[in-house]
């Protein structure tokens, strides 16, 4: 089976920041992130860096 | 309103004025929201009862303001430079779409987050995206529109925005990496 590849899952992580993935695209990125090792580590940035929006959000706020 | 709150709220000004300027990159309308902002304030005080925090309130009503002024700003706001153009995706990927090299473990959340300097290094960092790219991801973050507002505010299609914030969220991705998870003095919670 020929999934995305991790240019194509990085795309597509970032995308879900923005709008809900089709069912198809979130079972692809599912299953790209078993079987790869780089791609994980990209999505844990990329939740840090949510996080740490929020967190600026109210920093600025304060 | 009395001398102690009006040399609050102009204690206050610089703060919302460096906001105002990163979400709409221009200066004489970011001076435009904080001044209305300020006199917003000035004549409703009584809305500021029951709030906690002056500065809180502030920043509410300035988030008001700036939409005023995408609005009405929403041609100009809508441009973008060479700069907004570039794409980082050919120096993440080798020609087969895999990573050149692995994203790198950025440690716990959690230790990150509780840093100050890490919120400095974060706003560096959003200062310097790309204009556009700046303005959208401000939107999109700080103001918390939707998408969709996004789209109808600037009239852009929602393609031409989600590349713009895919290119967005990958500079500020590089931005942190050099500048503060590349950095192990930081990392370590050192002095610098």
């Amino acid at each position: 089976m020929l999934g995305p590849n991790c240019r194509e899952v990085t795309r597509l992580v970032l995308l879900a920041e923005e709008t809900r993935l089709p069912l198809r695209e979130r079972l692809a990125v599912r299953f790209h992130m078993l079987i790869c090792k780089a791609c994980p580590k990209f999505a844990e940035q990329l939740a840090l860096m949510r996080r740490a929006s929020a967190r600026w959000r109210r920093y600025s706020e304060e | 309103m009395n001398d102690d709150i009006a040399s609050r709220l102009e204690s206050l000004r610089p703060q919302l004025l460096k906001y105002a300027r990163l979400q709409l990159r221009n200066t004489a309308w970011a001076e435009d929201a904080v001044s209305e902002t300020l006199l917003a304030a000035i004549e409703k005080p009584q809305s500021f009862a029951g709030q906690s925090q002056l500065k809180t309130w502030l920043v509410g009503i300035l988030k008001h303001k700036l939409i005023d002024q995408i609005r009405r700003n929403s041609k100009e706001l809508s441009t973008t430079s060479a700069e907004d153009g570039v794409d980082l995706d050919d120096d993440l990927f080798a020609a087969d779409g895999h990573w050149r090299d692995e994203p790198q473990d950025w440690g716990d959340p959690e230790h990150v987050l509780r840093q100050l300097d890490f919120m400095r290094v974060l706003e560096a960092c959003v200062e310097h995206l790309p204009g556009q790219q700046g303005r959208l991801f401000m939107m999109r973050e700080w103001l918390e529109l939707e998408t969709e507002e996004i789209c109808k505010e600037l009239a852009i299609s929602p393609t031409n925005l989600w590349v713009m914030l895919h290119r967005a969220r990958l500079r500020l991705r590089e931005c942190l990496q050099l500048n503060w998870f590349g950095n192990a003095m930081a990392t370590t919670g050192g002095a610098k």
